[in-house]
């Protein structure tokens, strides 16, 4: 690290924006208008990539391993879904933040039962949490619409303004924006004392609450957090689909979700939106190759990555950009990705 | 009353059924602390080994069952020579990514070697019908099930706690590196227990097809059922996952049987809260180091 020698100002300096993040805001929204063709898929882009930054928060800044973030997606598109069929909320913005709440509220109510146990009582527990409530949709069909999903989700004009086209314009920059405004927030939040006590307790819990941070009630706030936004990404999910069926809690989901962060990098916020544009790609050629069998490439691809090791390729990766960055601007490039997991 | 003995007997079947599937994963989760999710395929595999034999070549049930042991147990030493060796120091995050991997790739792959649908073994003419027990009615595969799966208990309680190499697989697990000091190879002592557990699970998998079904989607479908035998039995003895596998047998034909609406709400709901009761497990003293 550099000469910094009190932590809060080099906390100050690493939560500094640099240019390389406002090119890639830039960038992304120049997509959103050099290709109009490919708003749908952009939309499912984004969408994943709000859904990998709540993974992200826990699992990259929290160290807790999550097999079942899916639970949250799905309560957050059935509540969006079943608001706007019933006409409770029309407006979708505050229909989404109320979807968002009550995903924060399951998720405040079962970060009693994850942060106790190690990471494999935490795995059980979400993947059982997940699947609880898959069988709950299915049960109550007469309420969700059960393997046929909800039916007939009209959604209405956001803040009375901007209707929904069959081309999926607003939808895209409606979930750009709410990516946009999320991001914000998580990215003051991991950079504020808040943020940085979560690293502390991932790297080590004991040593963490030796130094007085307070850790389940840390773990509790940032796992109730990262429900809304998960909450808030099935919402969106929901409102620029008008669609929720039972696979909204599968377990793909949740382990597809794990990919792409881990392909993105944890640790970092760019990681989820990152792997969520790679992920897609990838999916996209598979699908093109092999329309049924792409599932097995997507397993390779993993294995291979944690064969080869994360930190090895995400090095490999940033060889080029490093290498331009160190000749241009003279100086060591500082793109590299803190890595670091729970173990 | 006759009804609650049958299901009673379908629940101890389907129970010992679980325990074979399973005790090979509390081994490698238990034990060696590595979270594999892909225990299931190598259960698959044996599953369809057996079919394949079974039925395209004409072989007998009970000589395809041995096979279905041996290949799943040599794929299971492949991999584990190669693959998973690597990754018993990586953590969990790794060991649970590099597994779902595993699992995809095993759907897909058996997806288009043996198509989607749902494979049906041949079963020999003794096997099929029930017996009338004191007005019990007993399905005579489901007694060949637990006969076979309590022979295979047995055993393994003797091997575990008589043999050499049962004592060097305790010694190698309690504490890995005073077993090397004292000459212990561990790393072929869990090559060898990591091949026998996929090759136990290969033999449930050839069993199970009756039961349970086999598709190309068993892995995902059974991972939780296996997870849940082990983190609920804990691991500490092999004592812990045959009664959680019973109890979880037991409990879901019950369930299926008298709350069917609630499907598989009850087990789950069970599960949660007694991994929250007791995080290691109801009979173990750690489930995971």
């Amino acid at each position: 690290m550099t000469a910094l020698s009190d932590v809060s100002s080099h906390a100050v300096a690493s939560a500094r924006w640099r240019i390389s993040e406002v090119a890639f805001w830039v960038l992304a929204l120049a997509c959103a208008f050099l290709f109009p063709s490919r708003y749908l898929i952009m939309t499912d882009i984004v969408r994943l990539g709000l859904f990998a930054l709540s993974l992200d928060l826990i699992l990259g800044y929290a160290g807790i391993v999550s097999l079942g973030h899916a639970a949250f997606f799905g309560v957050g598109a059935y509540s969006a879904g079943l608001l706007a069929l019933h006409g409770v909320i029309n407006e979708p913005v505050i229909a989404l933040i109320a979807a968002g709440l009550v995903a924060a509220v399951l998720g405040f109510l079962t970060s009693f039962l994850v942060i106790r146990g190690v990471d494999l009582t935490r795995l059980m527990v979400t993947l059982g949490i997940a699947l609880l409530l898959e069988a709950l949709a299915e049960r109550f069909s007469d309420i969700t619409g059960g393997t046929d999903g909800l039916q007939g989700i009209e959604m209405q004009p956001i803040l009375g303004l901007f209707a929904f086209d069959m081309f999926g314009k607003t939808g895209l920059f409606y979930s750009l924006i709410v990516l946009f405004i999320l991001f914000l927030l998580a990215r003051r939040i991991v950079h504020s004392p808040f943020g940085l006590s979560l690293r502390a307790i991932r790297n080590n819990p004991l040593r963490a609450a030796a130094i007085g941070i307070p850790v389940n009630r840390r773990l509790i706030a940032v796992y109730t957090l990262a429900a809304f936004y998960a909450g808030i990404a099935g919402a969106l999910f929901t409102q620029t689909t008008a669609l929720a069926s039972l696979d909204v809690f599968a377990f793909e989901r949740s382990a597809d979700l794990m990919l792409l962060l881990v392909i993105g990098g944890t640790g970092y916020l760019y990681g989820g939106l990152i792997g969520a544009v790679v992920f897609k790609m990838l999916q996209e050629l598979f699908q093109s190759i092999t329309p049924q069998y792409w599932l097995f490439w997507i397993g390779l691809v993993l294995v291979v990555m944690v064969m080869v090791g994360r930190a090895r390729i995400h090095r490999w990766v940033l060889f080029v950009p490093n290498l331009i960055i160190r000749q241009f601007a003279g100086r060591k490039a500082v793109v590299a990705i803190p890595e670091r997991d729970a173990s | 009353m006759a009804s609650v003995l049958t299901n009673l007997f379908d629940g101890v079947a389907y129970g010992m059924l679980l325990f074979v599937l399973a005790c090979g994963l509390a081994v490698t989760l238990g034990l060696m602390n590595f979270i594999n999710l892909a225990h299931g395929a190598f259960a698959m595999a044996g599953g369809y080994v057996c079919a394949v034999l079974v039925n395209n070549s004409g072989w007998p049930f009970f000589a395809a069952l041995p096979l279905a042991f041996v290949a799943s147990a040599a794929i299971g030493v492949v991999l584990e020579r190669t693959l998973y060796r690597h990754l018993y120091v990586r953590s969990h995050l790794d060991q649970v990514l590099f597994s779902i991997g595993l699992v995809f790739m095993s759907v897909a792959a058996v997806d288009y070697m043996m198509g989607s649908s749902r494979v049906f073994i041949k079963l020999p003419a003794a096997l099929e019908g029930q017996i009338d027990l004191f007005g019990v009615g007993i399905g005579r595969y489901r007694l060949m099930i637990i006969v076979i799966c309590g022979l295979l208990t047995v055993a393994l309680q003797l091997i575990l706690a008589k043999t050499r190499f049962g004592s060097r697989l305790r010694a190698a697990v309690d504490d890995p590196r005073a077993a090397i000091g004292l000459g212990i190879n561990v790393p072929q002592v869990f090559a060898f227990t990591f091949a026998f557990g996929c090759g136990l699970a290969g033999l449930g998998g050839a069993l199970s097809a009756e039961i349970l079904g086999l598709d190309p989607y068993f892995p995902l479908k059974f991972m939780i059922y296996f997870l849940i035998v082990v983190t609920v039995g804990g691991s500490s003895s092999i004592t812990g996952p045959f009664l959680a596998s019973l109890l979880l047998g037991i409990a879901d034909v019950a369930g299926k049987y008298y709350v069917p609406k609630m499907g598989p709400f009850v087990i789950y709901t069970v599960m949660i809260v007694i991994l929250i009761w007791r995080p290691n497990g109801l009979f173990g003293r750690t489930a995971a180091r």
